[in-house]
């Protein structure tokens, strides 16, 4: 394989608090290439932030540190804000959790799709909303014409994720980070959402980091798992070899789960003494 | 054998729009009973509509026997509970887990309630200093086992459990199930449950009902759930979009 498309080595993130600083993500280290990479963990175990610090979102007070962080030839440590802008949403793009809170409420869809693409592709108006009705299209929204004229509050929940996706990919980044994109979604709609992920980031080749707390889900869609927890990365395997996982932490994680024949009288609890996390 | 919750030809509505429309069902006593559907089936709304939070209905509810009035009931209160989903959101946040837990005791008229406290504290495996604590001082699991314990402070002989595990973690998921079920087994209390999630399902429930768009589509055993051998079109849509294998037949 040629240079990894983004590669990251000993990442901290640090929140100063009452009680001295906080390490939440604890000197975490991978290699992406054009893949699909799963990042699992329960809350606390620092995932998202680990999506966030690649794209230098953390607001102060809290602090990144790398020994390296190079995106396609570019180090990231060492971007200014000015230089950033020009990353985020072009290069990388991220997909949030609830499309409720991450639209503008007061613009119409078709003007939010529009506005991620004009800042960094100057266009013509009329080529810009041909770009934006086809990526409505990409989403599988029926009847583009009609959802572009809509506000966030007239459509569903699962729409609403799908013009998110519209968004941060018209640009056409190399890298899509995408942070419980269905959690808040119905499960029906869930497997559609992420098809359509799927589907657009293997057609274009890009990269994509699927930061989830369902194991499955990530190891249906991703080729290869990272699984965190307190702000380290305690495994990594690839996907398929999800259930030959050795960590007690992974393992116990799976022993939790119902499963859909399931006839345990009494679910495995995990045992949090058996690692050092806090 | 007698119904513990006994629905008849229930219609709900919100204002003008009406939600649910005519649904039928008998849980049996003792039996752990699951609702499942998307959001906006009116799976929730029928527990709103038993525990007395969504007045507007028709039909028929009646529980252990007695038929539920439109209005506010105190006896209702001491043979049915409910938890609900989110235990950051359900907890007062200005009152101690000893203020939360003492309350039904207080308006119900009910002494010894620093023992009652202790007791319920012990049932849902909290340690006994927990006890004058905020819930910001506690996690999403022990805060969800606070809201458990309030539901049990009347020593009711139902619970209506909407999405108690969805907000949770899956380590921590697996503790709750675990203390519901054993819960149900030492005091023999009935359930119905909501949820989205067919596995918790097939764990902690005896039957189940499928939901769509206010109606119920299918009432199944939960073996054919395990087996995957659920009938309706819908159902089976369902059951393969939470990422069971549909076997034919």
């Amino acid at each position: 394989m040629s240079a990894p498309l983004l590669s990251v080595k000993n990442l901290r993130v640090t929140f100063p608090t009452a009680k001295g600083p906080v390490d939440v993500v604890r000197g975490v280290s991978f290699s992406l290439g054009r893949e699909r990479l799963g990042i699992v963990g329960e809350s606390g175990s620092g995932k998202s932030m680990t999506g966030r610090a690649i794209l230098k979102l953390i607001r102060p007070p809290g602090r990144i540190a790398a020994d390296e962080m190079v995106f396609d030839g570019l180090d990231l440590t060492r971007q200014s804000e000015r230089q950033m802008r020009a990353i985020r949403g072009a290069r990388i793009s991220m997909i949030m959790q609830d499309p409720k809170f991450s639209l503008n409420p007061v613009m119409t869809v078709g003007e939010q799709i529009a506005e991620a693409l004009q800042p960094h592709r100057p266009m013509p108006r009329r080529q810009l909303r041909d770009r934006v009705l086809g990526m409505l299209e990409a989403v599988r929204i029926n009847e583009p014409e009609r959802v572009e004229k809509l506000y966030p509050h007239e459509i569903s929940g699962g729409m609403g994720q799908r013009v998110m996706i519209a968004m941060m990919l018209i640009p056409e980044p190399d890298l899509l980070i995408a942070d419980e994109p269905t959690s808040a979604l119905d499960v029906s709609v869930q497997a559609q959402v992420l098809d359509i992920i799927e589907e657009l980031v293997t057609g274009k080749g890009m990269g994509l980091i699927l930061i989830s707390h369902d194991l499955n889900l990530v190891a249906r869609y991703c080729d290869r798992i990272l699984v965190m927890n307190g702000g380290q990365i305690v495994e990594q395997c690839a996907a398929r070899e999800l259930d030959k996982a050795e960590h007690p932490y992974t393992r116990g994680l799976l022993a939790a789960m119902p499963r859909m024949d399931e006839d345990r009288e009494e679910l495995p609890v995990l045992d949090r003494s058996a690692w050092a996390a806090t | 054998m007698s119904a513990a919750i006994q629905l008849q030809d229930l219609d709900i509505s919100y204002g003008p729009t009406k939600v649910v429309h005519g649904v039928s069902l008998a849980i049996a006593e003792g039996e752990s009973f699951a609702l499942v559907g998307e959001s906006g089936s009116g799976k929730s709304t029928i527990l709103r509509a038993i525990s007395g939070l969504a007045p507007d209905w028709t039909g028929a509810i009646s529980v252990q026997g007695k038929p539920r009035g439109h209005a506010p009931d105190r006896e209702f209160a001491k043979t049915c509970q409910m938890v609900f989903q989110d235990p950051y959101g359900s907890l007062h946040p200005r009152k101690t887990v000893d203020d939360c837990l003492s309350e039904p005791l207080v308006v119900h008229g009910i002494g010894e309630r620093d023992a009652r406290v202790k007791a319920a504290l012990a049932a849902v495996g909290l340690d006994q200093r927990f006890r004058f604590r905020y819930p910001h001082q506690l996690s999403g699991g022990q805060r969800q086992r606070v809201a458990i314990a309030r539901a049990l402070m009347l020593e009711p002989r139902i619970l209506l459990l909407d999405e108690p595990t969805s907000a949770l973690d899956v380590s921590v998921q697996a503790e709750i199930l675990n203390l519901l079920k054993r819960l149900r087994r030492d005091q023999g209390l009935t359930y119905l449950l909501v949820t989205h999630n067919l596995p918790v399902v097939s764990f902690l429930c005896d039957r189940l009902a499928v939901m769509r768009h206010g109606r119920i589509v299918e009432i199944a055993p939960v073996e054919a759930l395990r087996r995957g051998t659920l009938h309706d079109a819908y159902s089976r849509e369902l059951y393969a979009a939470s990422g069971g294998t549909v076997r034919i037949g």
